[in-house]
């Protein structure tokens, strides 16, 4: 099947009716092997237990900075190719992104309070993190309050790609200033720092995590070109009537 | 089981719980609104341009 084919509405319908309840499935099986991976792991000799806070923070951490990634290349799809599922995969990733950032941001919040002391600290890793939230939330008003879907799609676009500045500055906010917030300990240079006791659950998590995010996103798609089918017939019948 | 840190960790699983499931609600009620709507507008006559049924998905 070429990418074409898959960018046709009616063919990316009958193609997420098939794959959504095998995705369903990978996900609640890799998210229930993750927690239990989660749940059995050792202590840290520095954290204790709230590490086990880590398993669920890290991969929702990731996946907020990866749904805006995503969020852009359909943007690209959107202003420069007119991809006709590209503004439908930007306009429906933005709440779940928003969702994984709310959690990164609170689980964050719950492990600092131990370990730091303190549930907030206007640090660069943490005020960048906020600054993402925010840009969900705007991007959501902003399609919300634009009632022609492609004119919201255009200005969604551009609102998306500019914040896209925002990932590297998350991303190495921690090598650039002097934050509370850790280093890089799972991708960086030189390999993760993680013994496996704690690198294979928040790996198989960030699996189960990600995949999550797809068969939402999916999910979410399928229902967006049926709201916008819905909106073309009754756009038809308003038409029909008038005319007769 | 999780020692004087239980607090916050039970409250760190628990909010990923409620709102992953908030998430999957929303996709599950939007799916039968959306479908239920298109039932209603073919109940009404209304036909998509290609001919075919509003509620089909394929």
């Amino acid at each position: 099947m070429t990418l074409t084919e898959l960018a046709n509405p009616t063919r990316f319908l009958t193609l997420a009716g098939r794959m959504l309840p095998w995705l369903a499935g990978a996900t609640a099986l890799l998210l229930t092997v993750g927690l239990v991976q989660a749940m059995l792991a050792p202590d840290d000799y520095q954290q204790g237990a709230t590490v086990k806070i880590m398993f669920i923070h890290v991969p929702n951490a990731w996946l907020s900075m990866f749904v805006w990634g995503v969020m852009s290349v359909a943007s690209l799809g959107t202003l420069v190719w007119r991809h006709p599922l590209a503004d439908v995969a930007a306009k429906t990733a933005a709440p779940i992104g928003a969702a994984f950032t709310f959690l990164a941001l609170l689980t964050g919040s719950l492990w600092g309070r131990p370990m730091w002391g303190t549930y907030w600290e206007w640090d660069a890793r943490l005020t960048s993190m906020l600054i993402l939230f925010l840009m969900y939330l705007g991007l959501i008003a902003l399609w919300r309050a634009v009632e022609d879907p492609s004119r919201a799609a255009r200005a969604a676009a551009v609102l998306t790609l500019v914040g896209a500045i925002n990932l590297p500055i998350i991303k190495f906010s921690v090598d650039w200033w002097n934050t509370l917030h850790q280093p890089a300990s799972v991708i960086r240079m030189g390999g993760s720092t993680l013994d496996k006791s704690f690198l294979i659950p928040l790996l198989v998590m960030a699996i189960g995590f990600s995949l999550l995010f797809l068969t939402l996103h999916v999910a979410a798609m399928r229902n967006e070109i049926l709201r916008r089918r819905v909106r073309t017939l009754q756009m038809l019948q308003a038409s029909r009537a008038e005319a007769a | 089981m999780f020692g004087r840190y239980a607090e916050f960790i039970v409250s760190s699983y628990a909010a990923t719980a409620i709102v992953v499931l908030l998430l999957i609600g929303w996709v599950v009620l939007d799916h039968r609104r959306q479908k239920a709507r298109l039932r209603d507008l073919e109940a009404r006559g209304a036909t998509r341009r290609s001919g075919r049924s509003a509620t089909d998905l394929s």
